[in-house]
């Protein structure tokens, strides 16, 4: 008999430390003790991430300045237009590209905290180089400094596109970089005033990218004038503007909440908590792996009222689901319009201030497609999607219609069968219900599911009662 | 109730389910009137960005002339409504609309320091927050949550017809619910399966839980979409509505609209508005498919005699800037009209003055009213509701509901 609230405890962690159990290593998991979970899961993301491409040097070239359409003079607006659309449908790759990365990889640790400074530094950009470059950066610094995070992120082609630093000059300063790099990137609202973003929009003037998504520093466009910000003074470029932030307890203190938001529980944040946490994490120099160390490895981390009460992001719910249950899609780019009608498109925050998470995932649309998912992908059944909805890269090119994809997969049972080849028949379903919900199974709730399964084998039990426990509220928490 | 439950869950088939199932869930859902019951809000959204200033076109302007050679509208082509204003001639059921006293247009409206990023000034849009704050509420959704508690719990109370609720229906605690067509979205939450489950999950109804609050949703989403069902079922509407997207939309609010439906606001979005290439064809047919659409609609409400319980309104993230562009279209821009149908308005016509053209924020048009005193006015007058809480300010309200 498996000691049920250890195999519980181990579940929290894959799931939130990663993107759930992958049914093919859950034995290999089972069998380890605690201590060796989180040290495991450390070094699994220990070595540096290899960059997703969708671009090879050629495409690169192609694209380069590709986000400053107006400024590519010696394109034809039709050209202009298709180059838009081959940067599009590339960014599109990268995103599936990356789903596989998450779905697959050992160093899971590592792609979850890409995911979490994806949606911290949150931009759009058509640019797919631009991209491309960007999520280079935040893997390779997803457990590593946070201080040299920010500075790449902020020296990085997309960010300063997307915010605008491109026209941040010295006669007519664009507070917009300023304004977000304070309040979502490090400090927060209410603790900086105006005339600190305007200070620092001073100091980031001349900070711009050139044709090659390379940064450079304009210095005819740096007003090289005496800046005041957060009380201190002095000639202050870009680079001082960042130290002084990353000075700041306020910054640990920020980021320590949203890590404790999302890592742990994102409705209940006891104060005491994160400040013991921002105080390490600044103490240890902003040191990501070791404020994930201290998260991980607290006993708090465990507690009851954190387990099985957070709900799954798109992307994490459908990561989990495809490591749970793998599967070959015959359509993989029909996982963009999923994304899409359950929320979330990686590479489209809805704003810079990224997803704002837990329960506004969820209304009535979203959470019957979640509820449908399983059968869905079953059924071979085709879902249905307006494609220039809410999407400033297709807007305006007139695609009327609506796209219809085919979320059609193989699906590959073996994995769970393995997993579950021990457990006898009667005790299937309770074992699925274990493995695959969070939180504890109400009698009730077991009941309708035992109902509704097919008993007549082995297989088609374990079959339809993963598909229907998968098709629930429950299935939607970790 | 149990026993019922039980020789339910004994003999539970599709069809039993569907015969059974409705009443059980509307139990703890079933509404007590909103203040304003029978009244509809109709929005609109002209997704990309409308060109302004070629839709209700200046046409005694001579700066619109000089900044627009290729795209401006000819003075003897559009559909004259005063000395200096004029429709795109696309917009012939609205000109008649005008005329017969059913149409309110407001310049100008827009917010301070405006951004021309689609998705971004669509975000304060929806969500009616100052340009540099980001709120992840909309501004009826923050209604629904004001309006929708006990013991006035509502009832499909917003609709968007479309594949995803957008941030507009979004509320802390209530949210809208997306739909192409009711039977549709009947087809995706009927099963024996859900209905069961939602109802194993009923005791946490009010469990103010993540898990409780999905086992709400459920149960709310189920209901609804039976709900939705029927009563676009009860009175279908007969009328004749032209076989586009919007049309067959717009079909189904008069639909709901017409078998009395408690839903209170119904989102629609019509896109590729962005023309910033060869923007002339391109408007046309978005303006026209605009007009046959709501002119079906309004035409079905006033024969059935519900037009005064009806308020349309369009809105475009932004307008488009003052001159065109090198490709025959135009770029993004800033203020941009609003239109106002209904058989209830106080004032019609045209309410402000058209854009001053010879006084632009470096080729962009100055807002003068700001789109939150339009929002402000529709939850004051219109659905009867304090805009205070749910705008975060006061605003001063206009005139015209």
């Amino acid at each position: 008999m498996r000691d049920t609230l250890a195999q519980r405890r181990l579940q929290h962690l894959l799931w939130r430390a990663g993107f759930g159990p992958a049914s093919a290593e859950w034995s290999a998991w089972m069998r380890r003790p605690q201590e060796v979970w989180w040290p495991m899961l450390r070094r699994q993301s220990a070595r540096e991430p290899g960059e997703l491409f969708v671009t090879d040097d050629v495409v690169r070239g192609l694209f380069m300045g590709v986000g400053e359409f107006a400024r590519v003079e010696e394109l034809t607006p039709e050209e202009r237009r298709q180059r838009r659309a081959q940067s599009r449908e590339l960014l599109q790759s990268l995103n599936l590209l990356w789903l596989e990365e998450m779905t697959l990889t050992q160093a899971q640790l590592r792609e979850k905290a890409a995911l979490f400074w994806h949606g911290h530094f949150a931009s759009r950009n058509l640019n797919i180089v631009f991209q491309q470059d960007l999520l280079h950066v935040i893997r390779t610094h997803a457990l590593g400094n946070f201080g040299d995070l920010l500075r790449a992120v902020s020296k990085s082609a997309a960010m300063l596109a997307f915010l605008n630093n491109q026209q941040n000059r010295k006669a007519r300063p664009n507070e917009n970089f300023a304004r977000e790099v304070m309040e979502l990137f490090t400090l927060g609202r209410g603790h900086y005033t105006e005339a600190d973003i305007k200070e620092a929009a001073r100091a980031f003037t001349g900070w711009g990218f050139n044709a090659r998504g390379e940064f450079v520093f304009r210095q005819n466009q740096h007003d090289r004038g005496v800046k005041t910000v957060l009380g201190h003074t002095g000639r202050f470029n870009g680079d001082d503007v960042l130290d002084i932030l990353l000075e700041q307890r306020q910054t640990a203190r920020f980021i320590a909440r949203k890590a404790y938001r999302f890592f742990v529980n994102d409705e209940r944040v006891p104060d005491e908590r994160v400040l013991w946490l921002a105080d390490r994490f600044y103490d240890s120099g902003y040191d990501i792996g070791r404020l994930l160390d201290d998260i991980f490895s607290a006993e708090w981390f465990y507690d009851t009222e954190n387990m099985g009460n957070q709900i799954k992001s798109p992307v994490v719910l459908w990561v989990g689901l495809r490591r749970a249950l793998p599967m070959t899609l015959d359509d993989p780019e029909a996982q963009l319009l999923l994304q899409r009608a359950l929320g979330q498109v990686l590479f489209h925050p809805p704003n810079v201030a990224g997803w704002p998470g837990g329960r506004t995932w969820i209304d009535a649309t979203t959470l019957m497609l979640r509820l449908r998912l399983p059968h869905l992908l079953a059924a071979g059944d085709a879902i249905d999607l307006n494609a220039d909805e809410d999407d400033d890269i297709a807007m305006g090119q007139g695609r009327a219609g609506r796209l219809r994809r085919r979320l059609r997969a193989e699906l590959h049972w073996e994995p769970l069968f393995e997993a579950f080849a021990q457990t006898p028949a009667d005790e299937l379903l309770p074992a699925l219900a274990q493995y695959l919900w969070q939180t504890p199974a109400a009698p009730e709730r077991l009941a309708v599911v035992r109902k509704h399964i097919n008993i007549s084998t082995r297989e088609q039990l374990l079959q339809t009662a993963t598909l229907q426990l998968m098709a629930t509220p429950e299935y939607q928490l970790c | 109730m149990l026993i019922k439950r039980r020789t339910f869950l004994k003999t539970a088939s599709l069809a039993a389910a569907s015969l059974w199932l409705p009443r059980f869930l509307h139990a703890h859902a079933r509404p007590d009137a909103l203040p304003n019951r029978g009244k509809a809000l109709v929005i609109v959204q002209l997704s990309g960005g409308n060109d302004g200033l070629n839709t209700v076109v200046p046409v005694r302007n001579d700066v619109y002339y000089r900044e627009r050679p290729r795209i401006a509208i000819k003075a003897t082509d559009a559909l004259r409504l005063t000395d200096e204003a004029a429709l795109h001639p696309a917009l012939v059921g609205l000109k008649h609309l005008y005329d017969s006293g059913d149409v309110a247009i407001l310049h100008n409206v827009g917010y301070p320091n405006p951004d021309r990023s689609h998705f971004r000034s669509m975000d304060i849009w929806h969500s009616a927050s100052p340009a540099h704050e980001y709120w992840h509420t909309g501004w009826i959704g923050r209604y629904l949550d004001a309006q929708c508690q006990p013991p006035n719990p509502c009832y499909a109370p917003a609709l968007e017809l479309g594949d995803a609720v957008g941030l507009v229906l979004k509320g802390q605690h209530r949210k809208g619910i997306a739909l192409h067509e009711p039977a549709e979205l009947r087809a995706a939450t009927r099963s024996a399966y859900f209905a069961e489950y939602a109802a194993a999950g009923a005791n946490l109804a009010h469990d103010d839980t993540p898990i409780g609050y999905l086992h709400k949703t459920m149960t709310d989403a189920i209901a609804s979409a039976e709900y939705i069902f029927e009563k676009s079922r009860a009175k279908p509407s007969t009328a004749n509505y032209p076989d586009t997207p919007i049309g067959r939309q717009l079909r189904t609010v008069a639909s709901l609209i017409l078998g009395d439906a408690d839903t209170v606001v119904y989102y629609l979005s019509l896109s590729s508005f962005d023309t910033h290439i060869n923007q002339p064809m391109q408007h046309q047919r978005l303006l026209g498919q605009l007009d046959a659409a709501l002119t079906a609609f309004a035409a079905d409400l006033k024969a059935q005699g519900r037009w005064s319980d009806t308020l349309v309104m369009t809105f475009s993230e932004f307008g488009r800037r003052v001159g065109q562009n090198a490709s025959g279209g135009t770029d993004h821009g800033t203020a941009n009209q609003m239109f106002f149908l209904g058989g209830a308005l106080r004032r019609q016509g045209l309410l402000n003055a058209l854009p001053n053209l010879n006084d632009l924020d470096q080729g962009d048009l100055k807002f003068d009213t700001d789109f939150r005193q339009v929002y402000a006015t529709v939850l004051e007058r219109w659905l009867k509701a304090r805009h205070q809480p749910i705008l975060g300010q006061a605003f001063s309200l206009l005139d015209f509901i």
